[in-house]
């Protein structure tokens, strides 16, 4: 029987990344649907860097950047006592970083799709613009959040490289389901092995269905 | 004393086109904003509700809104301004009720209520419907009953009828002129113009042409061009005297002269209404004809005539009482007849000619 420890991690770990994600990613993805700021581009090219680096290449960034003698590795085992590579708390920083393009580019679709016609007639009503995004903005974007964090979660748990590399294999702390199969095929446990990555195989198949089915019937864009 | 007006002195730039307007709006009754499209009436409105990036300076009642020199931008949502947009713009995640409920929740202190303005647009059938199932007419009522909910001081309407039929039309637009709040209204439809507004802004190629008391500003010959050949014509002060019934029509008194046009039962006998009289459907007679089938037939005095160059017309200005009347005739009828200027003629006016429904 398969061990539940690295399917609760698993989840554990894209459940905080994608509530991570939201918070962070739609204040950004907010700035590039409607910025006309000339590093727009820049900016959107750094988002998307994940879609294209070998994890390993992000992964050995990140373990650069965050081990415990590093600038923010070191700030944070003075803050927490613990160190920001072999453990959770890295694992939460590198998802963040390695899954950013699927929470901001649905977003900022989304965002661009409402325009600024309805925030317009919101300012009219007397609505601030923190007011329009809250009660027009974010409604008319709907399928985009749901989308934008469907994908989050996804692709936070199919994440093998870069937990290899900043997080290692340590059982309840960094030892995900795709590293738990890798682990299995090397001791050639192929009957737990199978198990997990049907597991696996069945998770991403209904994501993909449930994400492509919100967007036949309700497209991202609002009316 | 406060001066009761908007003062607009701004510059707006969008990519090629840019906006250059200052005029002094009095804040009473109906403005009308009317030129040719790509004029520049939605920026100038646009400019005033503050979407766009303007430099200059902008007041009402002495409280600005924009004043460049001194870094003053009241945000959009500060201006107690109502908008209606050239399309509706409602929110397509609430129904009916809950557009309008947006609104009163942020409304201005007093005033118009959810259930007054259901009533004056006959909202009730639409209320719980979503918006995307509305007709164009529908949702510019329910644009504008949304905007009257917010209870700013000056409503910007651009164009917020254009989709209705002309008999829903008559009934809003009659109730608008009750409403105490000024208004900008912006149309291409000059019957419209005519009918609502006391005072007219021309507005071509983002600058002013003119402005003033409607029938002055419709009267002007160098608003020609701008407001189109065809269109060209003048507004007619006429008291109702009576309705035909039988012959369906109605007769109005022009400065003691009497006009007869198809029967509009929306007018009450002894009100005054305002009568539409395009210029190409004005001809010109030195003598009083007699037995033919034109009914309207009234002597004034010719006070301007233009032979336009290269062109087979020439337009007369013709004064009746106190009033104008333009008539389009070919420069070659205007020689024939050896006309001058101050000489009496009488303009005749098919009353066929009047649109069905002038007002």
């Amino acid at each position: 029987m398969a061990e539940l420890g690295p399917i609760w991690l698993t989840a554990k770990l894209a459940g905080v990344t994608t509530l991570l994600l939201l918070a962070l990613g739609t204040p950004l993805a907010w700035w590039l649907a409607h910025t006309r700021n000339r590093i727009k581009p820049a900016v959107e090219a750094l988002t998307a860097l994940p879609l294209v680096l070998p994890p390993t290449v992000l992964g050995f960034y990140l373990l650069i950047l965050l081990h415990p003698e590093s600038a923010i590795g070191s700030l944070w085992v003075r803050a927490t006592g613990d160190s920001l590579t072999f453990s959770f708390s890295g694992l939460v920083v590198a998802s963040v970083v390695y899954s950013l393009p699927f929470m901001v580019q649905p977003l900022q679709t989304a965002f661009a799709a409402v325009g600024r016609a309805p925030l317009e007639a919101a300012a009219s009503l007397r609505a601030s613009p923190l007011d329009a995004f809250a009660s027009v903005a974010v409604p008319l974007s709907a399928r985009g959040f749901l989308t934008a964090s469907v994908l989050t979660f996804a692709h936070t748990v199919g994440e093998f490289g870069v937990v290899l590399m900043v997080g290692g294999n340590i059982p309840d702390e960094t030892r995900v389901v795709s590293i738990a199969i890798y682990e299995h095929v090397e001791t050639l446990r192929y009957a737990d092995a199978h198990v997990l990555s049907a597991g696996l195989l069945a998770f991403s198949f209904v994501v993909l269905l449930v994400v492509y089915s919100i967007n036949r019937r309700f497209p991202i864009h609002a009316v | 004393m406060p001066s009761e007006t908007l003062e607009l002195d701004v510059t707006t730039r969008l990519g090629a086109f840019d906006l250059e307007a200052t005029v002094e709006l009095p804040l009473d009754g109906i403005t009308a904003v009317f030129g040719p499209s790509g004029g520049g009436k939605t920026t100038l409105l646009r400019t005033i509700a503050g979407f766009e990036n303007a430099r200059g300076y902008i007041a009402m009642r002495e409280e600005q809104w924009l004043d460049s020199s001194r870094r003053i931008d009241v945000p959009p949502h500060r201006r107690p301004v109502g908008c209606v947009f050239q399309d509706a713009r409602l929110f397509g995640h609430l129904h009916v009720r809950g557009n309008l409920r947006y609104a009163a929740r942020r409304a201005l202190p007093r005033g118009t209520t959810v259930d007054e303005v259901v009533d004056a647009f006959d909202l009730g059938p639409l209320l719980s419907r979503p918006v995307a199932g509305l007709s164009g007419g529908e949702r510019q009522r329910v644009a504008l009953a949304r905007a009257l909910l917010t209870n700013a001081r000056l409503l910007l309407l651009d164009e917020p009828l254009s989709a209705l039929d002309t008999e829903r039309k008559a009934d809003i637009l009659s109730y608008l002129e009750t409403l105490p709040v000024p208004m900008l209204y912006v149309s291409h439809a000059i019957d419209e113009v005519a009918l609502l507004a006391e005072r007219t802004l021309v507005l071509a190629d983002g600058r002013v042409r003119a402005f003033g008391a409607t029938r002055e500003v419709l009267e002007r010959l160098d608003i020609q061009s701008i407001t189109g050949r065809f269109e060209a014509g003048t507004l007619v002060l006429a008291r109702v005297v009576e309705h035909d019934a039988q012959y369906q029509l109605t007769t109005l008194d022009v400065d003691g002269q009497r006009i007869v046009m198809p029967m509009s039962a929306r007018l009450a006998v002894g009100e005054l209404a305002r009568v539409r009289v395009r210029a190409r459907d004005v001809a010109l007679a030195t003598a009083r004809p007699e037995a033919f089938s034109i009914r309207n037939v009234l002597s004034g005095t010719l006070i301007d005539l233009v032979r336009e160059e290269d062109s087979p017309f020439a337009e007369a200005l013709v004064e009746i009482g106190d009033q104008h009347l333009r008539a389009r005739i070919t420069r070659a009828a205007a020689d024939d007849l050896g006309l001058s200027i101050g000489q009496g003629v009488y303009a005749l006016v098919k009353s066929a000619t009047f649109d069905d429904s002038p007002f």
